[in-house]
């Protein structure tokens, strides 16, 4: 039987998805603009982040009237309560790329400390991850789920030698601590990137099967 | 006390206006004060414990109460600006166009066929065929049809609670009414019967205005577009049900649909 519930639940799964997509691209220009050294687009990543946190509240609403209205139970309760975790870390993704929008901007009034290398290649691997926890949302694919969260380990490495590089280009020259200190900022900001699609991960994957992989509480 | 509006993006147009309404059965005074808005093609709600005058409520929107002795009403309800006791008016044509269904299904002791075309057949249609064509689309709008069609003829009585109950509304609808008004129609039914006739409300909202007095606060929250409170024959709070049942503004709203009292 087609429930009412059923029609409501779809538009908010398609709105949760167009959040998605509007977080998953603002990461992707917040890299571009630091890759390309442009300013304009850097500058532009305010407006995006207003439409993501809009979207944001919208969800929040929609899923707590679903909640109250209709008394969902089960795989549906499982739905509606990670829909509403997962804007959460999506609103935080959009920061992140404000925030390396930010330290781009700041990076650009300096010429350029050092070529662009982990940074570029944790931005793959970030954003990836986060593709791929909402594909696994999408196709409700808990194995996909599972090895996204297996990936977070790579980033955080990267993020490592990233703060270990710059450590040493500040001690050799106190002139470019400013310029290492961004991108030491900006390295964190997309390790924490990865880290919420780590959550939605987990957030998907305790949807599907409902038993928790958190903290690695894995099916022991 | 000014008429409780509800506070919605909608441009809605207004079935009923509804001001100052009390009634009395005898001395007990039943509503008191009551002034609301109720839209056209939405599903309203009306909820509240029992006794707190919902049904009397629903009840004075067709002028069936007017069959009570003893009972009064005092106020104005407009149908579409039309005032709906009018000495002038005749309430039978008031109840042809503002039909109700009431909480235990009540097929006369007829065929599914005869059922329908009761309320036809007394305004004086008689054409077999006119009669037919009224038959399929009142039972297709109750969602009945399918379930039926083959045994159109046979004993309403043989038909399960929730068919009954729609083939009850499929007899409202058979002579053209405007509102629906369904008082408590699920109480006597399982919940899949009532998962049914709660869906069916959503279609005929397209082409009706629903009217549901319902002591199942879920049903009201399911069901419906608008709720409205009542209690001790007041009515408390009137809004968007996702308001109510989300964030109300009165305090005695919230502690009845929390389950504090009531």
């Amino acid at each position: 039987m087609q429930r009412r519930f059923d029609e409501e639940l779809k538009t908010l799964k398609e709105r949760l998805l167009s959040m998605a997509g509007l977080a998953e691209q603002a990461v992707g220009k917040s890299v571009k603009a630091l890759v390309d050294r442009d300013p304009k687009l850097a500058g532009f990543l305010r407006n995006d982040d207003a439409a993501i946190n809009q979207l944001e509240v919208e969800i929040e609403e929609s899923c707590l009237s679903l909640m109250a209205r209709y008394q969902p139970e089960a795989k549906d309760l499982r739905m509606v309560a990670m829909i509403f975790k997962i804007v959460s870390d999506l609103e935080r993704v959009g920061d992140q790329a404000v925030n390396i929008s930010e330290r781009t901007l700041d990076l650009l009034k300096e010429p350029l400390l050092k070529p662009l290398i982990d940074i570029p290649k944790m931005a793959v691997l970030a954003q990836q991850m986060l593709k791929d926890s909402l594909d696994a949302f999408v196709n409700q694919n808990a194995e996909l789920a599972r090895e996204v969260c297996r990936r977070d380990d790579e980033v955080d490495h990267l993020n490592d030698e990233v703060y270990h590089e710059l450590l040493v280009y500040m001690a050799q020259d106190p002139k470019t601590i400013t310029r290492a200190m961004d991108l030491i900022l900006i390295g964190r900001h997309l390790e924490r990137v990865a880290d919420h699609a780590t959550n939605i991960a987990e957030d998907v994957y305790y949807l599907v099967k409902g038993t928790t992989i958190k903290h690695h509480l894995a099916g022991n | 006390m000014t008429p409780a509006t509800v506070e919605t993006q909608e441009e809605l147009t207004q079935a009923f206006a509804i001001q100052g309404l009390n009634s009395w059965y005898g001395s007990f005074h039943a509503l008191k004060g009551v002034s609301m808005t109720i839209p056209e093609k939405r599903v309203t709600a009306i909820i509240g414990p029992s006794g707190c005058g919902k049904s009397t409520l629903i009840r004075c929107l067709n002028r069936i109460n007017d069959l009570i002795p003893g009972f009064r009403v005092e106020g104005q309800i407009a149908f579409k600006g039309q005032n709906l006791y009018d000495p002038a008016l005749d309430p039978i044509q008031v109840r042809l166009q503002i039909g109700m269904v009431f909480q235990k299904p009540n097929p006369f002791p007829k065929s599914i066929y005869d059922n329908v075309a009761f309320g036809p057949r007394l305004c004086g249609e008689k054409d077999r065929s006119k009669l037919d064509a009224i038959v399929e689309e009142s039972l297709r709008k109750a969602a009945l049809w399918g379930e039926v069609k083959e045994k159109l003829k046979q004993s309403a009585l043989a038909l399960s609670g929730g068919q009954q109950q729609r083939l009850c509304i499929a007899r409202t609808l058979a002579v053209g009414p405007e509102v629906l008004l369904l008082d408590e129609p699920c109480s006597a039914l399982d919940p899949i019967a009532t998962a049914k006739i709660e869906e069916l409300l959503m279609d005929l909202k397209k082409s009706y205005t629903v009217v549901l007095v319902t002591h199942n606060m879920q049903q009201a929250a399911r069901a419906s577009d608008y709720t409205g409170f009542m209690l001790l024959g007041e009515l408390v709070e009137f809004a968007l049900t996702a308001k109510i049942f989300t964030n109300p503004t009165n305090s005695r709203t919230e502690a009845y649909i929390t389950g504090r009292f009531g």
